[in-house]
């Protein structure tokens, strides 16, 4: 991992307007998992997750590789449905509704609840295009013009690109592309915006204002956020959940378990599960 | 300690340098065969049809006096079989390559049996189209020997290598982009013609294009399925037609020497059409070159 240990100073900073979790759970649940598991295959991959997520605040997903981070949160969206093989058990509850019901269209969950992918990934085409491809087809209505500019406004990019609107989106640097890729999900004027790892791939400078950009965008959204940083866990979310690996005992199979969840201050700090500890003191993972 | 000299052992830095050479030499011999015959053999042709290469080979049909021939019938067939080709073979192919890219579940024995043959299809040799062309389509279904029935067997030639071309092209777009279409409430279909498609166009068209330009070149099934040799009027989609390959090779077979010259001649104008489609479609690739 990169860091022995959580700078102690970024912890107090991040505790100083963090919120208790009393506060946080008097909000209104976006997303209620119980029982979630899923398989590859016949493979478990991830099993037994319990967890709420609540409105207008940031969740954030850790723990070490392959401990199904990446999985849990593309059940939030139903990107497992595009994986051959994958099987979905238990169930996410958002805003009370199944998301897996049998009339649920998978369609419709993808225009509420957004995704930014670990690598920036725009689409070949121009940066306007870029935003207004999801709104083209959702068949949204409205000035387009408007409904781009207050995309890119949200996403902090506007400045940049006002004046090549037209100019190939694959021109931006990574972080401008990560950035027009959080763009072009608010686009569609969301509820939910799910990141896997956005900032992974980036600079440490696009990082700070990818992170900045959370802390302005959870006013309007509730954000989840997969991240295998732990110091951005810690800077940027209200909840943080704990994943870790379980192998079984032939050692032949391993799959991820929800070890622990609670507020971000908490687990950073004074987590009750030893593996949590420690995960984030660096002396595992 | 590190040291710069040549370790001992198998190879010597000597050794290494040599064999750069060697391997180097073998390369560029085999480009000057390859690239040799191909310039020894256009300005063979070039040199031998220069004089026939008039207005009398672009206006006049056929004759059995060489001053007079021409092969208006045979290009202008050529071209038709071309843009019907071109109209048949890439929707049909173009398709077939999104269902097997895109919808298949490989998973399944007809999805596997469906590529296989693909792969079978594009390896028969193209007289067996002819055959089969005359069997099902000429006679079976009564086409007769016209100009449509000829685009309908170059379309079977040509299209499983359309077919292959396109998969390519589909596949090298990043899932990335997919996933990024389908995270932003976009249907499947949205995601393919909005995103795949546009995408996977330049791959496409330069795939097809060298495609077609082998059609335009064939004589074999063209022959079977009744281009015939002697037609002094302009072709029409349901009339008798002849091809320019055809037509070459008639005349190669004249006993007058002029009718040789003729024959090159007509080789000159076959290949300006096949080059030129096949520098189309380097630019093409060129112009839309992978921006991922």
């Amino acid at each position: 991992m990169e860091t022995p240990h959580i700078d102690s100073t970024r912890i107090a900073e991040a505790s100083r307007g963090a919120l208790e979790r009393a506060d946080i759970e008097r909000r209104e649940k976006v997303f209620s998992v119980s029982g979630l598991g899923v398989s590859y295959n016949g493979k478990s991959a991830l099993e037994g997750v319990d967890l709420e997520v609540y409105r207008n605040t940031v969740t954030a997903f850790i723990g070490p590789s392959g401990c199904g981070k990446s999985t849990f949160i593309r059940c939030f969206n139903r990107m497992n449905d595009l994986i051959p093989g994958a099987k979905v058990e238990g169930t996410v509850l958002y805003h009370g509704a199944d998301l897996y019901g049998r009339d649920v269209d998978p369609v419709e969950i993808r225009r509420r609840i957004g995704m930014v992918f670990q690598k920036p990934n725009p689409f070949p085409k121009s940066i306007y295009d870029n935003i207004a491809f999801g709104p083209r087809v959702l068949g949204m209505k409205g000035d387009m013009n408007e409904r781009v500019e207050s995309a890119l406004r949200h996403a902090a990019l506007w400045d940049e690109v006002k004046d090549r609107l037209k100019d190939g989106a694959l021109g931006l640097s990574g972080g401008q592309q990560q950035r027009l890729c959080i763009a072009r999900a608010l686009a569609v004027e969301p509820d939910v915006i799910l990141m896997d790892e956005p900032a992974s791939a980036l600079d440490p400078i696009s990082t700070t204002r990818i992170e900045d950009l959370m802390h302005d965008l959870k006013r309007e959204y509730t954000i989840v956020i997969v991240t295998h940083n732990m110091q951005q866990a810690a800077r940027v979310a209200d909840m943080t959940a704990f994943f870790s690996v379980v192998v079984a005992d032939d050692g032949s199979a391993r799959r991820g378990i929800l070890v622990e969840y609670d507020t971000t201050a908490k687990i950073f700090t004074t987590p009750s599960d030893k593996r949590t500890e420690d995960y984030v003191t660096g002396r595992f993972g | 300690m590190t040291s710069l000299a040549a370790s001992p052992g198998k190879s010597t830095r000597r050794d290494r340098v040599w064999k750069n050479r060697i391997f180097k030499a073998a390369m560029l011999f085999s480009m000057l065969v390859a690239f040799g015959t191909l310039a020894v053999l256009m300005v063979d042709i070039i040199i031998t049809g220069w004089p026939e290469l008039d207005r009398q080979l672009f206006s006049g049909p056929p004759s059995t006096v060489a001053e007079e021939a021409g092969a208006r019938p045979a290009i202008l067939a050529t071209i038709y079989l071309g843009v019907l080709v071109l109209l048949l073979s890439v929707p049909i192919g173009v398709l077939t390559a999104i269902y097997l890219e895109e919808y298949a579940d490989r998973t399944r024995w007809w999805n596997r049996l469906i590529e296989v043959n693909i792969q079978n299809l594009a390896a028969v040799p193209s007289i067996v189209y002819g055959i089969l062309g005359l069997a099902f389509i000429v006679r079976g279904i009564g086409v007769g020997r016209v100009v449509f029935a000829g685009a309908l067997i170059l379309t079977l030639v040509v299209l499983p290598t359309v077919v292959v071309a396109s998969r390519e092209a589909i596949r090298a777009v990043p899932d990335s982009i997919r996933q990024g279409a389908f995270a932003l409430g976009a249907t499947k279909w949205q995601v393919i013609w909005r995103q795949v498609l546009p995408a996977s166009i330049p791959g496409m068209a330069t795939g097809s294009i060298l495609a077609l330009s082998r059609a335009v070149g064939e004589t074999a099934p063209l022959i079977m399925v009744g281009a015939i040799v002697y037609v002094a009027f302009d072709p029409t989609l349901f009339g008798a037609y002849t091809a320019l390959p055809v037509q070459i090779y008639n005349w190669t077979k004249q006993p007058d020497p002029t009718f040789q010259t003729l024959a090159a001649a007509g080789a000159i104008v076959l290949l300006a059409i096949v080059l030129s489609m096949n520098a189309v479609a380097i630019f093409l690739r060129n112009r839309y070159r992978k921006q991922w």
